[in-house]
């Protein structure tokens, strides 16, 4: 579930209330966009990659949440990790050039 | 909330953005029809497909091969699948992968440097559809559920609905309309799942579509019990263990026995199988998705043990869904087409699960054909959709259909529909007198739904979601009642065999009263043939 919003990375281009499926953040004049909606959050990660500035953490469980601070998660490298561990954003190189998943179904017993 | 409304006459109107109705709206609008997308979230994120990947259907171009997928298929399917019909998923994909790639998906490339164009990167392939959708010049409106369909006698013409971030309201008509809503899954939290509620098959069924093969619903994914990820493959490296650290089941990539297993405890599981470093590092690098919400949960699932939760996957990964009556996609209502996982699959996955790669292949091959199909039709009609006398048809969960002034309470009407559809001990361990009891709840729950839905832009479109989700719960059970034998994802304890007499499909129709009706298919006799050759 969404945990929350970097207020010192956020820089207010709002493209997480565009992207959201389910709608969980709102739009706010003069300031960083809002969690309004929490628990619709369906724990999708797109709001993450979709955020320029790796200012956005969403806890893994989408039933509740962790309490983390933005600080704890910086030290161990998990703000903005996800982004770039599937190579999105620029210059990166996207997961999707990799052969990782035709190899993975050579190896499937399937 | 603003009353202003946006209106709109284009040919084609796609509802749903997820791959099936991206192609839908590319092939309409590359037919020459004016195209609107709507999707109830951002057409890129939204969906299934996005924030994952999918593995595809694809089968090299030779005969023995796919000849033999085929049959296997029929078989596995329990012979309502199609022939004809997966050969054509099967032709159509390869040209639709070689049109993902020219549109600069990154392929991986063999030795020979030959594309392997077996898996998408949801990611990614959504943000090249969104791109070559507007490219195309289809008006794209994210954020935007429809809640209805408009109608007249001659059938579809268009929808209404409502921007969840402005609160306008809007209507576009037109002569053609596409279903690509996506099945239900009864907001059972997995990956990218909650945005599927089954509006389109409400809203199409207010207007008269069939439904069809909604019994074969009966599909649980395993997932960390702390996490939304459902990516089953990847137990195929892990062994299962009780709560007392006994083994239960090792590799097993079906993972067919975890419902029994936890119908005795928690079960949990470790992936102590990828036993070398270098294997443990392929697979994290294969499925980042996978291990990010265990990482983030600090465990280390090639070491440590972690719980695992059966997530409901409903009509989605079920193959039921809006009927389809011809090659185009069309419905049994005039100007309704119906694509992806919102239409039945049977004829491709018959009574078995789609899984990852026959949905997949068919959101995109069905996408193309009713996005032509619907171009066609829109392009052939004597006049414009707005000169058609058009009128609304949504009903449930809808002001046209409160009959109480008492107020409709969305959450807790939906957690009570929850606890008839997502528990193993009644959806998955069918049987007819708990299947009947549940039934006959869902069925009292219809009273709430005709109560006020709140004005609130979230409250009208979730007192919509609610309705839809009773009702796709309520045909899926009558359904299941209706079908007294076992079947591929149907199966009642009273009746544990195949019967080769039900060799047919289920269609149910209609929203406040349901009725069913069998549709023969063409490979029924090979069935029957089979058996007595067995009994010779």
């Amino acid at each position: 579930m969404i945990e929350f919003i970097s207020a010192t990375k956020c820089i207010e281009c709002n493209q997480c209330v565009t992207v959201c499926p389910t709608n969980v953040f709102e739009r706010v004049d003069d300031g960083i966009p809002v969690i309004a909606r929490q628990s619709d959050c369906q724990t999708c990660f797109m709001c993450e990659l979709y955020c320029p500035v790796d200012a956005i953490y969403v806890a893994p469980s989408p039933d509740g949440l962790t309490g983390v601070t933005e600080e704890e998660l910086t030290n161990q490298g998990l703000l903005g990790g996800y982004r770039e561990k599937v190579g999105w954003g620029k210059g990166r190189t996207s997961v999707a050039s990799h052969d990782f998943h035709y190899k993975l179904s050579a190896r499937s017993i399937f | 909330m603003s009353q202003q409304n946006k209106k709109l006459t284009v040919d084609v109107l796609v509802l749903g953005g997820g791959p099936a109705g991206a192609w839908a709206a590319w092939s309409a609008a590359s037919k020459g029809a004016k195209v609107v997308l709507a999707d109830k979230g951002y057409v890129g994120t939204s969906g299934a497909t996005a924030p994952g990947g999918t593995t595809l259907l694809v089968i090299p171009p030779i005969a023995e091969l796919r000849e033999q997928a085929v049959q296997s298929r029929l078989k596995a399917g329990g012979y309502l699948s199609e022939n004809a019909w997966i050969h054509r998923v099967l032709d159509q994909v390869e040209v639709n992968l070689e049109q993902v790639e020219h549109w600069g998906y990154p392929f991986p490339k063999d030795e020979d440097g030959q594309s392997l164009r077996t898996h998408l990167h949801g990611p990614q392939y959504m943000q090249i559809m969104r791109k070559v959708v507007l490219k195309a010049g289809v008006k794209i409106w994210d954020q935007s559920p429809a809640l209805e369909l408009l109608h007249d006698e001659h059938g579809v013409g268009g929808a209404r609905g409502i921007n969840r971030l402005t609160g306008e309201k809007w209507e576009v008509k037109a002569n053609a309309v596409v279903m690509a809503t996506g099945g239900c899954a009864f907001l059972s939290k997995g990956l990218g799942c909650n945005v599927l509620t089954g509006e389109g098959l409400l809203m199409s069924a207010e207007v008269g579509a069939d439904m069809s093969g909604m019994e074969f619903s009966r599909q649980y994914a395993p997932s960390f019990a702390e996490g939304s990820v459902t990516r089953g493959r990847m137990l195929a490296w892990a062994t299962l263990y009780d709560a007392e650290g006994q083994p239960l089941l090792k590799g097993d990539r079906t993972f067919g026995g975890i419902p029994e297993l936890m119908l005795k405890g928690p079960v949990y599981a470790s992936m102590d199988l990828a036993d070398t470093e270098e294997k443990r590092e392929f697979l994290r690098r294969a499925h980042p998705i996978f291990f990010m919400p265990l990482e983030r949960s600090g465990i280390d699932p090639f070491k440590e043990k972690f719980p695992l939760t059966l997530r409901y996957e409903g009509t989605m990964r079920g193959t039921g869904g809006l009927r389809l009556i011809d090659h185009d996609c069309s419905t049994t209502v005039a100007g309704l087409y119906a694509a992806g996982d919102a239409a039945s699959r049977e004829k491709v996955t018959g009574a078995i699960s789609g899984g990852g790669a026959y949905n997949a292949s068919w959101a995109m091959c069905s996408g193309s054909w009713a996005g032509e199909g619907a171009a066609q039709y829109a392009q052939s009609q004597p006049k414009q959709a707005d000169g058609r006398n058009l009128v609304a048809a949504g009903h449930h969960g809808m002001p046209a259909g409160s009959a109480s002034s008492a107020p409709l309470e969305v959450k807790p009407l939906v957690s009570a529909i929850q606890r008839e559809i997502l528990p193993l001990h009644i959806n998955y361990f069918r049987s007819e007198p708990i299947i009947s009891a549940s039934l006959d709840r869902l069925n009292a729950l219809k009273a709430y739904i005709d109560r006020q839905a709140p004005a609130t832009v979230q409250g009208i479109v979730q007192s919509r979601e609610a309705a839809a989700m009773l009702t796709v719960g309520r045909w899926m059970y009558t359904a299941a009642l209706a079908r007294k034998e076992s079947r591929g994802l149907q199966k009642m304890v009273e009746y544990p065999e195949l019967d080769p007499r039900q060799t047919y499909r289920l269609i149910v129709s209609g929203v406040d009263h349901i009725g069913i009706s069998t549709e023969s298919v063409p490979h029924a006799h090979e069935l029957d043939v089979r058996k007595e050759g067995r009994a010779v």
